[in-house]
């Protein structure tokens, strides 16, 4: 029932995405093509965290350090002239795997609120490379030479050409984020979840499911840092920073973790809220505080159980 | 470099070892004891630095303004235990990580509101301003050597209390465990409500101090609490002698990295690559430390004995 209900939403989610550029045109507001793009984008980075929180309950507080490791593999090969993207996006998912690989192999030997700290300070060790490189833009950032070519008709300058290839890459990340959390890799880390001590009894050995688990979320987040650097057409080192970690969980639990497509809907919601309260205020951060305070507090599900079907507890 | 200069960069680094204490060890007792993960401890630390900027515009006078800041700090403490917290203890630590960034929004935007964006001018009181001379040819600021005298004094009080009184009994029972205490008749959310409290107070007493000799602005609590976090991580959450040993460890570590990395790299590689590398890694230090404690003792130096 819960499978059906999930491939029901994640396909009414997807094909309410793939309308956004129409209904923009018709209402001549090229402006939430950029906006719907990003929220994708973001979204992406948020299925990649909840495979690591939602499924297997590591709570990671550095998951935008490869955002950023993704963002940098993209522009500095920009820099030297290398534009492609098969080159570039592949580089990105393999460079942040690599470094989710060591912070992984040294934060999972923690738990609980120590890998919280542990897993910030590494991504505070990259901020802070990225702040001090003044090759590569240092602490103000660098415009980025050129989107990423994927060449023949995929012309990322292209607005609507960019918003659907990030929007297939979302929706073969959601299709495969389906398999790989129904297969046994995905048995093992919800078990790694709920009782860790009863699955090292039955001989499973936990590491080296949540370490593959933490480098699979750090590649695909990284993928998303090579998006958002092609979004934004900028590098700067705060794509890194630990509040931007923070936006990430937030949407993960504002969409309802462990759902997949939940952290769709809370990248939406997260950002679409921004957008409206900045437009109304510049002290919108003043009112995001005390509703996430609420949503904590009182709406543990997030939007996916308020949605139909859903337990309704939120 | 004489070894003048290396016992000023020492004494530097003891300050700041002791600003990061003061804010440390209210973060710390709110882990032991109530398990709860604060983020927005840094919140109330940039609180109290704003309080006494106001205070002392107020008042004219920077003993009064340091007063009232504190009780200030302190009210706002326990109003955010009240209003906010309470109900997060029973949650686990996703939920306080969520909740209280959700809080740090919230200040620092408010900050922003009542006082603007810019950075606030502090300055030294006069009667602390200066130099005292510690030993011939040794010059130093006033106003740092009375952070530092103060931050021991804290450190001492708080050991007096913890470990000598009918309040630091209570504190250490319920960290203990806290359904035996409260079996035991005592008004344990009143406890925690005092406790946090006091834990906010001593931060707010680090912003204060801490005021005149950086930069008073919004999200300025952020940047010390990561260092903060470091320094309770590496000492063992819930032990306030592990926050005292971590954060003159940290202090003396990120001073002395600042200080002399980039020259003892110029010795080594080209001075130019010192000059990028330097920097960087001087910031990184503290980190690897974190890292590499947590390494070989996965729950600090000194680990908290904890029971349910």
């Amino acid at each position: 029932m819960t499978d059906r209900r999930r491939a029901l939403v994640t396909l009414g989610a997807l094909a309410a995405l793939a309308a956004v550029p129409l209904v923009a045109g018709v209402v001549n507001q090229p402006f939430y093509l950029d906006l719907f793009r990003r929220i994708m984008i973001f979204a992406i980075a948020a299925v990649s965290l909840d495979i690591i929180l939602g499924y297997g309950g590591m709570v990671s507080l550095g998951h935008a350090a490869y955002l950023g490791i993704g963002a940098y593999a993209v522009a500095i090969p920009a820099l030297h002239g290398i534009h492609s993207a098969w080159v570039q996006w592949p580089l990105a998912m393999a460079l942040s795997g690599l470094a989710a690989l060591v912070i992984g192999a040294i934060s999972l030997r923690t738990s609980g609120v120590y890998f919280i700290m542990i897993t910030l300070a590494f991504a505070q060790m990259l901020y802070y490379i990225g702040i001090s490189i003044e090759p590569w833009g240092g602490d103000d950032g660098m415009r980025l030479a050129g989107r990423s070519r994927l060449g023949g008709p995929l012309d990322l300058g292209d607005p609507h050409v960019f918003y659907y290839v990030v929007l297939a890459l979302l929706a073969v990340l959601l299709l495969v984020g389906e398999r790989v959390v129904a297969a046994r890799f995905g048995t093992v880390i919800r078990a790694v979840k709920s009782n860790e001590p009863r699955l090292r009894a039955i001989g499973v050995a936990p590491f080296r499911y949540k370490l593959a688990a933490f480098v699979l979320a750090g590649a695909v987040c990284g993928l998303a840092g090579a998006l958002l650097a092609n979004q934004t057409e900028y590098l700067t080192p705060s794509y890194m920073h630990w509040t931007r970690s923070g936006d990430i969980i937030v949407m993960v639990i504002l969409g309802g973790m462990g759902t997949l497509v939940g952290p769709v809907l809370g990248a939406a919601a997260f950002l679409l809220l921004e957008n409206v309260l900045s437009a109304w205020t510049v002290h919108w951060q003043v009112i995001l505080g005390p509703l996430l305070v609420l949503v904590v507090l009182f709406a543990r599900g997030g939007l996916w159980s308020l949605l139909p079907g859903g337990d309704g507890r939120g | 470099m004489s070894w003048l200069l290396v016992v000023e960069q020492l004494l530097n680094g003891l300050q700041l070892g002791v600003m990061l204490f003061l804010v440390a060890a209210g973060l710390t007792l709110v882990f032991g004891i109530m398990n709860l993960v604060n983020l927005a401890h840094g919140s109330l630390y940039m609180v109290g630095a704003y309080f006494a900027v106001a205070f002392r515009a107020w008042t004219g006078s920077f003993a009064a303004a340091v007063v009232l800041a504190l009780l200030a700090t302190l009210v706002v403490g326990m109003l955010v235990e009240v209003i906010a917290l309470r109900t997060l203890y029973e949650r686990d630590h996703l939920d306080q990580v969520l909740a209280t960034f959700g809080l740090i929004l919230f200040f620092n935007e408010a900050v922003a509101i009542v006082w603007g964006r810019a950075a606030l001018f502090a300055s030294v009181p006069p009667a602390l301003g200066g130099f005292v001379e510690l030993v011939p040819g040794l010059r130093y600021p006033v106003y740092r050597a009375v952070i530092i005298l103060v931050g021991l004094a804290v450190a001492l009080l708080l050991y007096v209390v913890v470990s000598h009184t009918r309040l630091g009994m209570l504190i250490r029972a319920g960290a203990s465990n806290r359904t035996m205490v409260a079996a035991l008749g005592v008004n344990i959310r009143a406890l925690y409500t005092v406790v946090f409290g006091f834990g906010a107070a001593l931060a707010g007493l680090g912003g204060l101090m801490a005021g005149p000799i950086y930069t008073v602005q919004p999200g300025m609590g952020e940047e010390l609490l990561i260092e903060v976090l470091v320094v309770i991580v590496i000492g063992g959450i819930g032990s306030i002698r592990g926050a005292l040993v971590g954060a003159i460890v940290v202090g003396m570590v990120d001073t002395l990295g600042r200080a002399y990395l980039k020259p003892t790299l110029a010795t080594v590689i080209s001075p130019t690559a010192a000059d990028s590398a330097g920097p960087a890694l001087a910031s990184m230090l503290v980190y690897i430390l974190m890292a590499a404690v947590l390494y070989f003792r996965p729950q600090g130096l000194f680990p908290a004995v904890r029971g349910r």
